[in-house]
């Protein structure tokens, strides 16, 4: 079965203010950034799956940036089914995000002209 | 794969070259990277016309394999401009040696150039931005270095004063090379005080930008032993491809350096402990340390102690960048090939002031993109094959 367009999907659904991602179910597997192809297993089955939206920050760093301008956070979060993304984690000071730290998902508006997934501490929500 | 490898030794480095490092104002990236290749042409006592394999990577220009062969007005037999970011000239010299083994080439030319510091004034990176890295903006590279840096950080507790022991070691060898860019003191505390750019890493754990250019000539072992220097002669190489953005490698603190190493040790039928000096590309800190982890100088998570001791600096058991590295000698983007040019020299004792007296097993190591691309290659001089 070849996939519609994934990187397109993924971010129409962001846009419709739905974080969904890919999991095959034959493999069992989540996958992330959008593929035609799953890595390692090669399954092409995928279908849009809403994750759990909550996570872990697996790395975290803060890009400094010139004042007044505030620090941006810059992490890696660890989605509960598995993948990691890169992403911010927001509703805190961007040097106070700790490795460990559980996160929910968010939709935000991003740079350009698509929504993007953020995350916040947990119990902020 | 049992016992060192029928490649081992079997070519040999003859000619190595650098050329405007530093800043070298009003040079093109192809005119930096024409004359250091001239230069190392000459150094093996060839001339251009004998070259017939060429490798090259410029940063702005994707088919400089066409463009430095019509300039240096050679023929070559074997076009190379692959790229795998600053690892890519390893990679071409794992490439240089099987087909000079196979007799497909006599000469290859490996080559790089670049005037990032007086014509780009930045970075210039060949990475095409991801769709799913890019609307966060990280300021890459080094977000993505210092992510890997702060997982190190949290799985060994490893301490931004030990990153900042890296850049301090690689000043103390600059310091012995009077080709390097940045000289003069340097302490923990002054790479502390520096800007954080993206946390942990401040501006004196990031690389230099600065033109330069670098090049080294490669033949096979019987010819070698004709030309002008002695010859240094490749013993091992691999290289290994494990992701390309940094979310999507399974272990932050884990390179593919640990294989590309492993298999280019187990060519050589060598062990850590056999190399005398070793050159790898510091773009950042966090590198030394996780590559000589995973090269297995001394075991996961204890890089950070390891290079606070001393170890790694003028004196210490284990010489690492002993011409600066990127973090002090030169960076212009993708600085692989001088880790090659600094293991020839070492081998050759060609190194004046930080020359390592008696090194006769070298290993040079590359990285291309976030911590993606790992290639190794182990040198020797000719009584070690």
């Amino acid at each position: 079965m070849t996939q519609a367009p994934p990187t397109a999907t993924y971010f129409r659904h962001l846009n419709e203010g739905r974080f969904l991602i890919q999991r095959s179910p034959s493999t069992g597997e989540w996958v992330f950034y959008p593929r035609m192809v799953a890595p390692v297993s090669g399954a092409v089955d995928m279908e849009w799956t809403e994750p759990s939206g909550l996570g872990t920050v697996y790395a975290t760093t803060v890009k400094r940036v010139k004042p007044p301008a505030a620090n941006i956070n810059i992490a890696i979060v660890e989605l509960d089914e598995g993948p990691r993304l890169m992403t911010h984690v927001q509703g805190i000071e961007a040097d106070r995000v700790r490795i460990g730290m559980r996160v929910r998902s968010r939709i935000v508006d991003g740079p350009d002209d698509n929504k993007i997934v953020v995350f916040e501490p947990e119990s902020a929500a | 794969m049992n016992g060192p490898s029928s490649l081992r030794g079997k070519t040999a480095f003859v000619g190595a070259a650098t050329f405007g490092c530093g800043e070298a104002p009003g040079y093109t990236a192809m005119e930096l990277a024409a004359e250091a290749g001239r230069l190392a042409v000459e150094d093996a006592g060839l001339k251009l016309s004998d070259i017939d394999g060429l490798f090259i990577c410029l940063p702005n220009d994707f088919l400089s394999g066409l463009s430095l062969s019509e300039y240096y007005g050679i023929q070559p037999r074997m076009t190379n401009n692959s790229r795998t970011g600053g690892s890519a000239f390893l990679t071409h010299a794992e490439w240089a040696m099987l087909a000079l083994d196979a007799g497909l080439i006599d000469y290859a030319l490996i080559c790089y150039g670049s005037n990032q510091r007086t014509g780009a004034g930045k970075l210039v990176s060949a990475q095409a931005p991801s769709a799913f890295e890019f609307p966060y903006r990280p300021n890459n590279p080094v977000a993505s270095y210092a992510l890997a840096a702060s997982r190190h950080m949290h799985q060994f507790g490893t301490t931004s004063e030990q990153l900042a022991a890296v850049a301090v070691s690689a000043r103390q060898w600059a310091n012995r090379n009077p080709e390097a860019f940045r000289q003069g003191p340097l302490a923990i505390e002054d790479v502390l005080a520096t800007r954080l750019v993206a946390d942990p890493l401040h501006v004196a754990d990031c690389c230099l930008v600065t033109d330069g250019a670098a090049a080294v000539v490669m033949t096979r072992a019987d010819r070698a032993a004709d030309l002008r220097k002695t010859a240094v002669s490749l013993l091992g190489a691999a290289s290994a491809t494990w992701h390309s953005e940094i979310a999507q490698l399974a272990d932050l603190t884990v390179t593919a350096a640990s294989e590309s190493g492993q298999r280019a040790f187990a060519q050589a039928g060598l062990r850590p402990a056999d190399i005398d000096v070793v050159n790898l590309y510091d773009a950042f800190t966090i590198n030394t340390i996780l590559f000589l982890e995973d090269l297995g100088f001394c075991p996961k998570g204890e890089g950070g102690r390891f290079v606070e001791s001393g170890a790694i600096a003028p004196g210490g058991s284990l010489p690492v960048n002993t011409n600066g590295g990127g973090l002090s000698f030169c960076h212009p983007g993708m600085y692989g090939l001088f880790t090659l040019v600094e293991s020839i020299r070492q081998l050759r004792g060609e190194a004046g002031d930080r020359q390592i007296k008696g090194a006769s097993m070298a290993l040079a190591h590359g990285n291309g993109g976030t911590l993606s691309s790992q290639a190794t290659c182990i040198l020797g001089l000719p009584e070690t094959v």
